[in-house]
Protein backbone atom coordinates (compact mmCIF):
# COMPACT_ATOMS: atom_id res chain seq x y z
CA UNK A 1 0.00 0.00 0.00
CA UNK A 2 1.03 4.00 -0.71
CA UNK A 3 1.53 5.77 2.35
CA UNK A 4 3.24 9.32 3.00
CA UNK A 5 6.76 8.79 4.86
CA UNK A 6 8.88 11.53 6.17
CA UNK A 7 12.50 11.94 6.23
CA UNK A 8 12.83 13.01 10.05
CA UNK A 9 16.50 13.55 9.90
CA UNK A 10 15.86 16.34 6.88
CA UNK A 11 12.44 17.74 8.31
CA UNK A 12 12.72 21.33 8.88
CA UNK A 13 9.07 20.51 11.03
CA UNK A 14 7.35 23.89 9.43
CA UNK A 15 4.12 22.22 9.47
CA UNK A 16 3.09 22.47 6.25
CA UNK A 17 2.40 19.06 5.35
CA UNK A 18 -0.22 18.93 8.15
CA UNK A 19 -1.95 21.64 7.30
CA UNK A 20 -2.55 20.46 3.64
CA UNK A 21 -3.64 17.06 4.48
CA UNK A 22 -6.85 16.35 4.27
CA UNK A 23 -7.83 13.56 6.47
CA UNK A 24 -5.70 15.45 9.56
CA UNK A 25 -3.07 12.19 9.22
CA UNK A 26 0.25 14.29 9.84
CA UNK A 27 1.50 15.88 13.50
CA UNK A 28 4.23 17.71 14.45
CA UNK A 29 6.06 15.55 16.99
CA UNK A 30 7.57 18.27 19.34
CA UNK A 31 8.35 20.42 17.09
CA UNK A 32 11.16 18.45 15.56
CA UNK A 33 9.42 16.62 12.70
CA UNK A 34 6.12 15.73 11.13
CA UNK A 35 5.02 12.48 11.65
CA UNK A 36 2.55 10.35 9.47
CA UNK A 37 -0.32 8.07 10.78
CA UNK A 38 -0.10 5.11 8.73
CA UNK A 39 -3.73 4.37 9.69
CA UNK A 40 -5.02 7.57 8.43
CA UNK A 41 -3.29 8.29 5.25
CA UNK A 42 -4.71 7.23 2.56
CA UNK A 43 -1.54 8.19 -0.24
CA UNK A 44 -2.50 11.15 -2.04
CA UNK A 45 0.23 13.31 -2.13
CA UNK A 46 -0.81 16.29 -1.25
CA UNK A 47 1.62 16.62 1.13
CA UNK A 48 4.62 15.57 -0.82
CA UNK A 49 3.66 18.59 -3.61
CA UNK A 50 3.69 21.19 -0.34
CA UNK A 51 6.83 19.66 1.66
CA UNK A 52 9.39 22.61 0.80
CA UNK A 53 12.11 20.70 2.16
CA UNK A 54 10.79 17.57 -0.07
CA UNK A 55 11.17 15.02 2.98
CA UNK A 56 7.53 14.00 3.09
CA UNK A 57 7.16 11.10 -0.18
CA UNK A 58 4.39 8.76 -0.94
CA UNK A 59 6.09 5.36 -1.38
CA UNK A 60 5.16 1.72 -1.06
CA UNK A 61 5.32 0.63 2.55
CA UNK A 62 4.69 -2.40 4.13
CA UNK A 63 1.39 -3.41 5.05
CA UNK A 64 0.39 -4.51 8.71
CA UNK A 65 0.04 -1.18 10.82
CA UNK A 66 -3.56 -1.47 10.11
CA UNK B 1 -5.05 24.63 3.53
CA UNK B 2 -6.99 21.61 2.83
CA UNK B 3 -10.69 22.09 2.20
CA UNK B 4 -13.67 21.37 4.19
CA UNK B 5 -11.21 21.72 7.45
CA UNK B 6 -12.57 24.22 9.60
CA UNK B 7 -10.68 27.75 9.82
CA UNK B 8 -9.56 29.62 12.84
CA UNK B 9 -9.06 33.36 13.50
CA UNK B 10 -5.16 32.44 13.22
CA UNK B 11 -5.65 30.98 9.67
CA UNK B 12 -6.29 34.91 8.44
CA UNK B 13 -2.09 36.10 10.10
CA UNK B 14 -1.06 36.66 6.50
CA UNK B 15 -3.19 39.64 6.63
CA UNK B 16 -1.09 40.86 9.59
CA UNK B 17 2.01 40.67 7.47
CA UNK B 18 0.54 42.83 4.67
CA UNK B 19 -0.46 45.46 7.59
CA UNK B 20 2.93 45.29 9.30
CA UNK B 21 4.39 46.43 6.29
CA UNK B 22 1.89 48.79 5.77
CA UNK B 23 2.09 50.49 8.82
CA UNK B 24 5.88 50.49 8.69
CA UNK B 25 5.93 52.64 5.36
CA UNK B 26 3.81 55.44 7.11
CA UNK B 27 5.40 55.22 10.45
CA UNK B 28 8.08 53.24 11.10
CA UNK B 29 7.50 53.20 14.73
CA UNK B 30 5.37 50.67 13.85
CA UNK B 31 8.85 48.61 12.97
CA UNK B 32 8.66 47.75 16.75
CA UNK B 33 5.65 45.33 16.65
CA UNK B 34 7.27 42.78 14.44
CA UNK B 35 9.48 41.64 17.36
CA UNK B 36 6.45 39.55 18.50
CA UNK B 37 7.31 37.32 15.35
CA UNK B 38 10.44 37.05 16.91
CA UNK B 39 9.71 36.39 20.64
CA UNK B 40 6.27 34.85 20.38
CA UNK B 41 8.04 31.40 18.59
CA UNK B 42 10.78 31.84 21.28
CA UNK B 43 8.26 31.36 23.79
CA UNK B 44 6.31 28.72 22.34
CA UNK B 45 9.26 27.13 21.65
CA UNK B 46 11.09 27.18 25.06
CA UNK B 47 8.37 26.76 27.01
CA UNK B 48 5.97 24.21 24.85
CA UNK B 49 8.81 22.30 22.94
CA UNK B 50 6.63 22.81 20.15
CA UNK B 51 6.76 24.59 17.07
CA UNK B 52 3.05 25.96 16.73
CA UNK B 53 4.16 29.41 15.90
CA UNK B 54 5.84 28.40 12.54
CA UNK B 55 2.94 25.34 12.40
CA UNK B 56 -0.57 27.55 12.71
CA UNK B 57 0.36 31.01 13.22
CA UNK B 58 3.09 32.63 10.83
CA UNK B 59 1.74 35.00 8.93
CA UNK B 60 4.55 35.56 6.41
CA UNK B 61 4.66 31.45 6.01
CA UNK B 62 0.58 32.01 5.63
CA UNK B 63 1.34 34.73 2.98
CA UNK B 64 3.64 32.88 0.92
CA UNK B 65 1.17 30.33 0.53
CA UNK B 66 -1.97 32.72 -0.01
CA UNK B 67 0.18 34.03 -3.07
CA UNK B 68 1.63 31.05 -3.89
CA UNK B 69 -0.85 28.22 -3.74
CA UNK B 70 -3.91 30.11 -4.50
CA UNK B 71 -2.98 33.20 -6.58
CA UNK B 72 -0.26 30.74 -8.47
CA UNK B 73 2.21 32.94 -8.12
CA UNK B 74 4.64 29.92 -7.44
CA UNK B 75 6.39 27.45 -9.88
CA UNK B 76 5.93 25.26 -7.10
CA UNK B 77 9.39 23.09 -8.18
CA UNK B 78 11.17 21.02 -5.79
CA UNK B 79 14.19 23.53 -4.34
CA UNK B 80 17.31 22.46 -4.59
CA UNK B 81 18.42 20.15 -2.09
CA UNK B 82 21.37 23.04 -0.12
CA UNK B 83 18.36 25.08 0.95
CA UNK B 84 17.42 23.16 3.67
CA UNK B 85 20.61 21.34 4.91
CA UNK B 86 21.70 21.83 8.28
CA UNK B 87 25.01 23.97 7.25
CA UNK B 88 23.08 26.04 5.13
CA UNK B 89 20.48 26.24 7.64
CA UNK B 90 22.43 27.31 10.62
CA UNK B 91 25.00 28.93 8.15
CA UNK B 92 21.92 31.73 7.04
CA UNK B 93 20.90 31.48 10.87
CA UNK B 94 24.30 33.00 11.93
CA UNK B 95 24.65 35.46 9.03
CA UNK B 96 21.22 36.66 9.76
CA UNK B 97 22.02 36.94 14.12
CA UNK B 98 25.57 38.39 12.65
CA UNK B 99 23.34 41.29 10.94
CA UNK B 100 21.01 41.20 13.91
CA UNK B 101 23.87 42.64 15.70
CA UNK B 102 25.34 44.90 13.34
CA UNK B 103 22.14 46.13 13.21
CA UNK B 104 21.53 46.73 17.19
CA UNK B 105 24.87 48.03 16.96
CA UNK B 106 24.31 51.08 14.71
CA UNK B 107 20.83 51.92 17.39
CA UNK B 108 23.55 51.83 20.17
CA UNK B 109 25.73 53.98 18.00
CA UNK B 110 22.39 56.73 17.86
CA UNK B 111 21.72 55.78 21.56
CA UNK B 112 25.10 56.82 23.04
CA UNK B 113 25.12 60.27 20.43
CA UNK B 114 28.14 57.98 18.42
CA UNK B 115 25.85 58.13 15.45
CA UNK B 116 22.76 60.16 13.76
CA UNK B 117 19.69 59.03 12.84
CA UNK B 118 19.64 57.71 9.40
CA UNK B 119 16.54 57.74 7.90
CA UNK B 120 16.36 55.17 5.25
CA UNK B 121 15.91 51.32 4.97
CA UNK B 122 18.86 48.71 3.66
CA UNK B 123 17.42 45.67 0.99
CA UNK B 124 19.33 42.95 1.05
CA UNK B 125 21.91 44.38 4.01
CA UNK B 126 23.19 46.66 0.63
CA UNK B 127 21.15 48.71 -0.99
CA UNK B 128 19.96 51.89 0.75
CA UNK B 129 16.37 53.33 -0.02
CA UNK B 130 15.52 56.43 1.18
CA UNK B 131 12.79 55.99 3.89
CA UNK B 132 12.20 59.87 5.05
CA UNK B 133 8.61 59.83 5.37
CA UNK B 134 8.42 57.49 7.54
CA UNK B 135 9.62 59.61 10.31
CA UNK B 136 9.22 63.23 11.32
CA UNK B 137 10.07 62.97 15.33
CA UNK B 138 8.19 61.79 18.45
CA UNK B 139 8.17 61.74 21.98
CA UNK B 140 11.10 58.93 21.84
CA UNK B 141 14.44 59.21 21.36
CA UNK B 142 16.46 58.86 18.29
CA UNK B 143 17.68 55.44 18.96
CA UNK B 144 14.20 54.10 19.28
CA UNK B 145 13.49 55.21 15.22
CA UNK B 146 16.92 53.80 14.05
CA UNK B 147 15.51 50.25 15.73
CA UNK B 148 12.69 50.96 12.98
CA UNK B 149 14.31 51.43 10.41
CA UNK B 150 16.60 48.77 11.20
CA UNK B 151 14.18 46.24 12.06
CA UNK B 152 12.00 46.82 9.39
CA UNK B 153 14.92 46.54 6.44
CA UNK B 154 15.51 43.09 8.07
CA UNK B 155 11.60 41.96 7.88
CA UNK B 156 11.46 43.69 4.62
CA UNK B 157 14.71 41.85 3.29
CA UNK B 158 13.77 38.14 4.47
CA UNK B 159 10.10 38.37 3.27
CA UNK B 160 11.62 39.89 -0.38
CA UNK B 161 14.13 36.82 -0.33
CA UNK B 162 11.10 34.52 0.96
CA UNK B 163 8.89 36.05 -2.08
CA UNK B 164 11.98 35.26 -4.78
CA UNK B 165 12.31 31.68 -3.53
CA UNK B 166 8.33 31.46 -3.32
CA UNK B 167 8.33 31.92 -6.88
CA UNK B 168 11.29 29.82 -7.89
CA UNK B 169 10.65 26.82 -5.94
CA UNK B 170 7.85 25.71 -3.69
CA UNK B 171 5.30 28.33 -1.70
CA UNK B 172 6.84 28.23 1.30
CA UNK B 173 10.44 27.28 0.79
CA UNK B 174 11.38 30.46 3.03
CA UNK B 175 10.29 28.13 6.20
CA UNK B 176 13.15 25.51 5.07
CA UNK B 177 16.02 27.93 5.85
CA UNK B 178 13.79 30.81 7.93
CA UNK B 179 16.25 31.70 11.06
CA UNK B 180 13.39 31.72 13.32
CA UNK B 181 12.77 28.08 12.44
CA UNK B 182 15.84 26.97 12.45
CA UNK B 183 16.40 28.31 15.97
CA UNK B 184 12.92 26.98 17.09
CA UNK B 185 13.46 23.48 15.68
CA UNK B 186 16.76 23.37 17.23
CA UNK B 187 15.18 23.95 20.58
CA UNK B 188 13.02 21.71 20.25
CA UNK B 189 15.25 19.09 19.55
CA UNK B 190 17.16 19.86 22.41
CA UNK B 191 13.85 20.02 24.57
CA UNK B 192 12.85 16.30 23.16
CA UNK B 193 16.26 14.80 24.08
CA UNK B 194 16.11 15.59 27.52
CA UNK B 195 13.25 13.96 27.52
CA UNK B 196 10.58 16.68 28.93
Amino acid sequence: MRRASNDTKRCVACGVCALTCPREAISIFKGCYAVVDESKCVGCGLCEKACPAGTIRVMEVQDGSR
Amino acid sequence: MAAGKKKHWYDYLWIWTIVYFALGFFNILFAWLGMIDFILPLIFAIAGGNKWFCNHMCGRGQLFWVLGRNLKCSRRKPAPKWLSSTWFRYGFLTFFMTMFGTMIFQTYLVFSGAGSLRKAIKLFWTFRVPWKWAYNGSVFPDWVAQFGFGFYSLMLTSTLIGLIVMALYKERTWCTFCPMGTMTQGICRIKSKKGN
